[in-house]
């Protein structure tokens, strides 16, 4: 299939303003008539569904969690960016073009990320009508700090809470239309299908988890906004509950999967310390900012931190990149922990872990500092390890985080299904091979609240919707096919708990598609995975009645999804010879160990289409063009 | 360590609940609480057995979801600390541990431990929130906030919306939830203009929810694990009082 991008004509500063013009537009009267579901109410869900519902179109939005409130966009820490240039440091809304797509690693769609530099503003005035409460100056204006892999201060921040304050703003918005009947919403139901009528998307089938009834829903257009699918590796720092079933049955239905293999691992997250452990939490990268990474210089050097001089301390980040020093982006800096710690460097009990100290800037700026700008994640390090990190460095370790890949979608965020649009995490388009620091904030949000409710207009306005109800047979097969699915899973006569796969899975993806890739490894990945998937339909138990509220159901329709979805992802890992941002193949490096892109045969979005289980998926290609932000070797030395 | 679980099981909100008794014998200091369930539901489900329903996702104190009744204190021991958040250093080998739901009448119990917690979607719904609609908001630092302002709405902000408060209440009171959200919008400039009617909307929501009143024991302030201030309930009480009255 041929993917047409239908990225507008003209030059790249002018494409959103001339989309916008030249698409048609619903007549307010007339925007009744469209009924539009919403799957997922995070950040860019709910924000889409109250931008959505206020210009008149009837909206149901759903989701698995009782309340919006409780999506995992609240665990967002950082900041949201955006080039306000209130610090005088010479931003601007090319600079972060440039920087996204720099940091990216050259893998991202130029127009799109224009276009999300050029929106993020309005998302911070947006957000502070709303009563988001931003951190700000004494004088009351708006405080920003800069944030891994930028040299500028242009990130809004909330403490360590962003995330949760800016999801209350959205969710305040949602709940805002709900109450005036204008949104109708569907907690705890999880899509388990996409229903698609005559080419197009009409509608979604879902399990009602608090009795397990399969229900369906009818519309004109399907929103996807369900989060990326880091769990997929078991252990993430995402939340327990977050899944990939809604974009990969949308993907089944015929939707392209882009980038899968483009996973973020995050460098500042708590280490591992139990097989026990159900997962990983991150402390915020804005932590960089005033911590200081380093490993002993000794290997196995097992002094208490405090008695381990100056001399013999490996600055490391410091010491090869001494332009972006501690702030390099993401990928490079969990690469190079990584490093030390396979050297025999790192540092603890399991020797699994970095130094990040805050000794310097306590003893220069004072306790308190720290304290205003980080006291609920010192409180957080110290809940989880027991340790006070004022007196004592944190222990960090890199750990799975952000998926940049995704649903593939167009200019307009439509996917490959007419009417399925897909924004937020879900889809692919603007973070390339590396997503920034406080970058996911702003998509979902730039996505949510100012690029999906112009386009899904003219989608609307220019298409025919011949009227479909949930009685139409496609919405009856689609629900036999999730009924007899979960009948299937249920009368196994398996020993083996869903959690036991599940993180089966995610050891064989982190030891072999994790930080470091290469082809041997990738390989028998895709030797393991099949076999993985094989055992789970064969010898899964899940105790208790479909027809309940039942979580083990709920995980076993999620990790058969994961048990797909991991093999493409090693499918993806492996067919990409070359290491870019988060994807890095072992095969492909500079001398210096850093990544080595092949611009000449990989500059392009590898769209995945599914052809039938059992079948290999067809990969499809959208080539990209670097006409503003010129290639380069990416350098933060 | 030895930890005996007595856990309440209860099929649905008709159904009549009891006290179950687990025996765990692995449990390591450094698992955190529901790391404890999560091992405790993987044995049950080897069985076949039916695990124990508990609501939680991001594990990292924000999200609200999770909400366990541990000996008898809502997310048990610690002061600030949600249920995901407690680790097993704060018990001893040996020790039983109690876990029920948070209990009120207008958190109606789902299954074992999991509630229904849609009445505080109802007070949001009702006010809690600034009218604005996407688009034509003026540049974000047109209204300058004075720093000890944001922060004060900030610190009111910070609810996780999760119900410790009601649990711990005697009267099963919402008043610091909907007082932190009264609070956090009725300090800033931007919440101003609807402040009055939406301290009406959402205390007269609130209590059409079957909420009860307060009196001033502060046990919801104690249980808190975003450790709210009853000073929001004062304030609260005060601009009740003004809206009614002015």
């Amino acid at each position: 299939m041929e993917l047409n991008a239908r990225v507008p004509e003209g030059p790249i500063e002018k494409k959103w303003e001339s989309y916008r013009f030249d698409t048609k537009l619903v007549n307010p009267t007339n925007k009744r008539k469209y009924h539009i579901i919403v799957v997922g109410t995070g950040l860019a869900g709910s924000s889409a569904a109250a931008s959505l519902a206020e210009l008149g179109y009837r909206v149901t939005a759903l989701c698995y969690h009782e309340s919006p409130r409780r999506a995992h966009s609240i665990a967002a820490q950082g900041g949201i960016n955006a080039p306000k240039n209130y610090a005088n440091d010479g931003d601007s809304v090319f600079r972060l073009f440039y920087d996204t797509v720099k940091g990216g690693d050259y893998r991202s769609r130029e127009a799109n990320v224009y276009r999300l530099a050029q929106v993020s503003g309005h998302i911070i005035d947006q957000c502070v009508a709303q009563g988001v409460p931003f951190a700000r100056e004494y004088g009351g204006l708006l405080e920003t700090r800069s944030f891994g892999g930028t040299q500028v201060s242009r990130t809004f921040y909330a403490r360590g809470q962003t995330g949760q304050q800016l999801l209350l703003g959205a969710y305040q918005a949602l709940s805002r239309q709900i109450g005036l009947g204008n949104v109708q919403f569907y907690g705890r139901r999880e899509m388990l299908d996409l229903v698609v009528v005559d080419g197009q998307a009409r509608g979604v089938v879902v399990r009602n988890l608090l009795n397990g009834k399969i229900e369906s829903l009818a519309g004109d257009a399907v929103v996807l906004a369900t989060g990326g699918y880091s769990n997929v590796f078991y252990l993430s720092t995402n939340a327990r509950m977050s899944n990939a079933s809604a974009i990969w049955r949308a993907h089944k239905r015929g939707a392209f999967f882009a980038n899968p293999c483009f996973t973020q691992i995050h460098p500042t997250c708590i280490p591992l310390s139990s097989e026990h452990q159900s997962k990983l939490t991150l402390m915020s990268e804005s932590l960089r900012n005033d911590g200081r990474i380093w490993v002993p210089k000794i290997k196995g050097d097992k002094r208490d931190p405090s008695q381990i001089p100056e001399t013999d301390r490996d600055y490391y980040l410091e010491r090869l990149y001494p332009s972006f020093g501690n702030l390099v982006p993401r990928d490079v800096a969990s690469r190079r922990a990584k490093e030390m710690c396979d050297k025999g460097l790192g540092v603890g009990p399991t020797g699994i872990a970095v130094y990040l100290d805050f000794r310097d800037t306590i003893r220069l700026n004072g306790k308190g500092s720290i304290v205003e700008k980080y006291e609920n994640l010192f409180d957080m390090y110290q809940q989880i390890t027991g340790e006070n990190a004022y007196e004592f460095p944190m222990r960090i370790y890199p750990a799975l985080h952000y998926t940049m890949g995704g649903l593939w979608v167009d200019y307009s965020l439509m996917s490959t299904i007419p009417g399925l649009y897909v924004i937020g995490e879900a889809n692919f388009s603007d973070h390339g091979a590396n997503r920034l620091g406080a970058s996911a904030l702003m998509q979902g949000l730039a996505d949510g609240y100012f690029i999906l409710p112009y386009t899904i207009g003219d989608y609307l306005a220019t298409g025919k919707f011949p009227a479909v109800n949930t009685a139409h047979a496609a919405f009856r097969d689609a629900e036999q096919e999730v009924t007899a699915s979960i009948k299937k899973l249920m009368n196994l006569p398996g020993k083996r708990a869903v959690d036991d796969f599940h993180k089966e899975l995610g050891k064989i993806l982190w030891e072999y598609c994790g930080m470091a890739r290469n082809a041997t490894g990738l390989r028998t990945a895709l030797e393991l995975i099949p076999k993985l998937r094989e055992q789970f339909w064969r010898d899964v138990r899940i105790p208790g009645s479909p027809e309940d509220f039942n979580q083990e159901v709920e995980k076993a329709q999620r990790v058969a999804d994961f048990l797909e979805l991991g093999q493409l992802i090693v499918e993806d890992a492996l067919h990409r010879e070359e290491s870019c941002g988060g994807h890095f193949r072992e095969e492909h490096q500079t001398d210096e160990n850093e990544a080595k892109r092949d611009d000449e045969h990989f500059s392009y979005v590898a769209a995945w289409e599914f052809r039938g289980n059992g079948n290999s998926p067809r990969l499809n290609k959208e080539p990209l063009a670097f006409e503003h932000a010129k290639p380069s070797q990416r350098s933060y030395k | 360590m030895r930890i005996t679980l007595r856990i309440w099981r209860q099929k649905n909100a008709n159904g009549r609940g009891k006290l179950v008794t687990y025996e765990l014998s692995n449990v390591t200091p450094d698992m955190s609480f529901l790391e404890m369930m999560d091992y405790l539901n993987l044995e049950l489900a080897r069985k076949g057995e039916d695990t124990i329903a508990f609501d939680s996702d991001c594990r990292e104190g924000i999200c609200g979801t999770c909400c366990l009744q541990i000996n008898g204190r809502a997310h048990g021991p610690l002061r600030g600390v949600a249920s995901c958040q407690l680790h097993m250093r704060s018990f001893k080998d040996g020790d039983t541990i109690v876990v029920e739901p948070f209990r009120a009448k207008a958190f109606p119990l789902i299954k074992d431990l999991v509630i229904d917690r849609t009445a505080f979607e109802r007070i949001i719904q009702s006010g809690g929130y600034i009218s604005v609609k996407t688009g034509g908001t003026p540049d974000a630092n047109t209204i300058p906030i004075p720093k000890l302002i944001g922060e004060s709405a900030f610190e009111s902000a910070a609810c996780i919306g999760c119900g410790a408060c009601v649990a711990a209440c005697k009267n099963a009171s919402a008043m610091l939830f909907v007082s932190a959200k009264v609070a956090h919008l009725g300090k800033l400039p931007q919440g101003k203009s609807e402040h009055k009617q939406r301290v009406l909307n959402m205390v007269a929501q609130m209590d059409a929810e079957g909420f009860g009143g307060c009196s001033n024991t502060y046990a919801c302030e104690v249980e808190c694990p975003k450790l709210i201030s009853v000073d929001n309930i004062a304030y609260m009480n005060r601009e009740l009082l003004r809206a009614k009255v002015f």
